[in-house]
């Protein structure tokens, strides 16, 4: 069997309204898991903030972002090796997922500095980690708003009312 | 969603810091207790916390690793009219500093307030993504 481009994917590369309507949710919702492992590793620090010798971890949103940026933008388009399938497939036609539990491994991570050293080698800072976690769940909110509005505004599109 | 990770992560501490909690009520109890006849009394006691990485993503929650009983010499008080009073007419009280044991449990309520205050927020979160597009 001679394994050709199939028709769901001519259809996406001939018609390109459809990743141009959804390119602002794309770069949205890459946002929104970034801000969602941001908001995780902040609660890890406010979940230690009274173990010895632990040290405070944060993500850099810029870099983190621009990282989520530099990889494929369209979720759609195929990353199969030539003539295999992609990991986890059985079919070379199979559309890849892309990772939903975040981006981020362990060492990806930055340091938090010791504003008040202590004794016992903790480096969160209580209040500087709330402001981050508030700071951090305000973006949030922002970024899911401006998801329902580009959602919103695409099904207005859509149903020409 | 990774964020479901966060209730396990702020969960992990508040179970921590409710033992520290239960830690410092046992301590304050026994803060006049007379050591029996044997002369062992009551030892103040500390919790131990550590960091468990908790899946495979980078969140850490926290666990009380051990409980660890404090060396410090017993309180002796000259109280010969004591059934438990030694032939020198003192009674050995436990080494319960009961002023450290109130920083120790303010330090412990305000942990547990502020990761329940973050298991509050990332609930509110959760709720407002399930509504995404509506």
């Amino acid at each position: 069997m001679v394994r050709g481009t199939p028709d769901h994917a001519i259809y996406f590369t001939r018609c390109s309204m459809l990743p141009n309507l959804t390119n602002a949710l794309d770069f949205q919702a890459k946002a929104l898991v970034i801000r969602a492992d941001r908001q995780r590793v902040i609660a890890s620090n406010i979940a230690n903030a009274d173990t010895p010798g632990y040290a405070g971890r944060d993500i850099n949103f810029k870099e983190a972002m621009t990282a989520a940026l530099g990889g494929n933008s369209l979720s759609l388009t195929r990353s199969a090796p030539a003539g295999g399938t992609p990991e986890g497939a059985t079919d070379s036609r199979h559309i890849p997922l892309q990772s939903s539990t975040g981006t981020l491994g362990r060492d990806k991570l930055d340091y938090t500095t010791q504003t008040q050293p202590a004794m016992d080698g903790n480096s969160v800072d209580m209040d500087r980690e709330r402001a981050n976690f508030v700071d951090n769940s305000v973006r949030y909110e922002a970024t899911l708003r401006f998801i329902n509005g580009s959602s919103r505004t695409i099904l207005s599109a859509i149903q020409g009312q | 969603m990774s964020m479901f990770s966060i209730f396990n992560v702020s969960g992990s501490a508040v179970s921590a810091q409710s033992q520290r909690l239960n830690v410092v009520a046992s301590n304050l109890a026994n803060a006049d207790a007379v050591a029996g006849p044997d002369g062992q009394g009551y030892k103040a006691r500390q919790v131990v916390f550590q960091t468990v990485p908790m899946g495979s993503d980078a969140s850490s929650g926290v666990k009380v690793s051990s409980i660890t009983e404090s060396n410090e010499p017993l309180k002796r008080v000259h109280n010969p009219t004591h059934p438990s009073a030694d032939a020198d007419g003192y009674v050995n009280q436990s080494n319960v500093n009961p002023v450290e044991e109130m920083v120790n449990m303010i330090s412990a309520s305000r942990s547990y307030q502020n990761n329940i205050e973050v298991m509050n927020t990332a609930k509110t979160l959760l709720l407002k993504t399930l509504q995404m597009g509506q």
